[in-house]
């Protein structure tokens, strides 16, 4: 493993990060995860398995759910992404969070952020989820806290409190 | 041991043109990479042996579905989100939507594409087996031009393929012949979601008066390729599906395969379940003519 490998310089990535435009000096195959966190200072995002199973780095990338773990930052390059910390504004949670809050469906918080961004996703693709949807949606985030169902009742109680329209 | 990212270059020419030539100039030399899905887990984990990558993730000339008369033609770089959107694939192509859909969870879905799945070359990998029974063509590009390649040739052995280290994959064409057949998938894995086969079909069948008149029959994780049931077809081709029949096509197929033992199953278990999984299959081919 040790042999003596090149070394490459870092280069300027520019994207939006809630709305933001930002420049980071990053070597092109960083994580996103790892930017966010390191670079931007945006921790809401976390890491879990590091492997896209268990969905805890979610965002979105133009719109679209990913896996933050998976994301060479150079990919990031021109997107808009949307991170926990861009949900909130002024301090005051969106509907949806304040649904997972009402109906127990955070405990230890590490699958929280990802969960929310996927449910946010999963609203945004399907304003009325069936259960059914709703599991599917989610069957990329793994929880081993809640048993699920307090999510699940989380992001029904967001649909009927008008979080997605 | 984690990777550190100094230690690999990633460019993103921007053009399929560019990427090709970039391939040409160093044939082998770079690794590309559309959604990541497989290539930063290896990456992450320290196993990934390419230390250049060339990224071809939403190339436009990789990512469109163009639909013909006689064929569908899918842009390698298409994300299984894009085969479940497309209305297409869910009427002409069940297989391979159900396919799609099982594929990891969303965020997986809307980064893992099609022709990922093709090089990556995982016997266990969902939408291959369909691609098999579709009788999918590949067209591999490279600077030196096209060529175009049966599917069910592209794989030579255990992650071993036809692919040239300059060429990419640029589209797999489906005929759009099997509208008319019943199709059956089914994916046996620990849990519902995320879970990598232990066993996975895809298979197609046509039925007149209970006679089975064509079969088409392909398997996920039970050899070192995705593999195509030939001998499982002939035996049941031309024949009236009954117990016997079911007992013996299992039988067929549990021979058929190679199955290894592995961290997700044991062989035997494998031989087993792919047997059950083909009787499962004319269950139903009959059941559907018979409208039950």
């Amino acid at each position: 493993m040790s042999k003596t490998s090149q070394r490459h310089s870092k280069c300027e990535i520019t994207f939006t990060v809630n709305g933001k435009s930002v420049t980071v000096r990053a070597h092109p195959m960083e994580r996103l995860l790892d930017v966010l966190r390191h670079e931007l200072g945006l921790t809401g995002t976390k890491e879990g398995c590091g492997e896209g199973e268990c969905g805890s780095c979610g965002v979105l990338m133009d719109g679209a759910l990913v896996n933050s773990c998976l994301i060479p930052v150079l990919q990031a390059s021109g997107a808009a992404i949307v991170t926990i910390e861009g949900l909130s504004a002024d301090g005051r949670l969106c509907a949806l969070q304040q649904a997972f809050l009402q109906c127990g469906g955070a405990q230890c918080g590490i699958c929280t952020p990802g969960m929310i961004l996927a449910a946010l996703h999963l609203l945004d693709k399907a304003p009325q989820p069936t259960s059914q949807e709703i599991s599917e949606g989610l069957s990329g985030n793994l929880c081993r806290c809640t048993g699920y169902m307090q999510i699940f009742e989380a992001v029904k109680e967001a649909v009927r409190s008008g979080a997605s329209k | 041991m984690r990777a550190h990212p100094a230690e690999y270059e990633l460019v993103a020419p921007g053009t399929l043109t560019d990427v090709l030539s970039l391939l040409a100039r160093a044939p082998g030399a770079w690794l590309p990479i559309a959604g990541g899905t497989d290539v930063m887990v290896q990456y992450a984990a320290g196993k990934l042996p390419a230390r250049k990558l060339v990224s071809i993730w939403n190339l436009p000339e990789l990512r469109k579905i163009e639909i013909s008369t006689d064929e569908i033609r899918i842009g390698a770089a298409c994300t299984y989100t894009d085969l479940r959107r497309h209305e297409m694939f869910a009427r002409e192509f069940p297989l391979l939507a159900s396919a799609a859909s099982w594929t990891g969870g969303i965020a997986n879905q809307n980064r893992g594409t099609l022709g990922g799945n093709i090089v990556n070359a995982s016997p266990a990998a969902d939408s291959l087996p369909a691609l098999l029974v579709y009788d999918a063509e590949l067209i591999l590009v490279s600077a030196r031009g096209e060529r175009r390649l049966p599917y069910s040739d592209f794989h030579l052995d255990y992650r071993k393929t036809q692919i040239a280290p300059d060429e990419l994959i640029r589209a797999a064409r489906l005929p759009r012949r099997f509208s008319g057949y019943y199709a059956h998938a089914r994916k046996v894995g620990a849990r519902k979601a995320q879970a990598i086969a232990k066993v996975c079909l895809a298979a197609l069948g046509r039925i007149e008066n209970g006679v089975i008149t064509d079969a088409r029959l392909a398997m996920g994780s039970v050899a070192p390729i995705p593999l195509r049931l030939h001998e499982t077809e002939r035996a049941i081709k031309g024949k009236r599906i009954d117990p016997a029949l079911m007992q013996l096509a299992a039988k067929t197929a549990a021979k058929e395969i190679r199955p290894i033992d592995d961290i997700r199953s044991t062989a035997r278990y494998r031989a087993a379940v792919a047997g059950n999984l083909v009787a499962e299959f004319l269950e139903r081919l009959a059941a559907a003519e018979t409208g039950a």
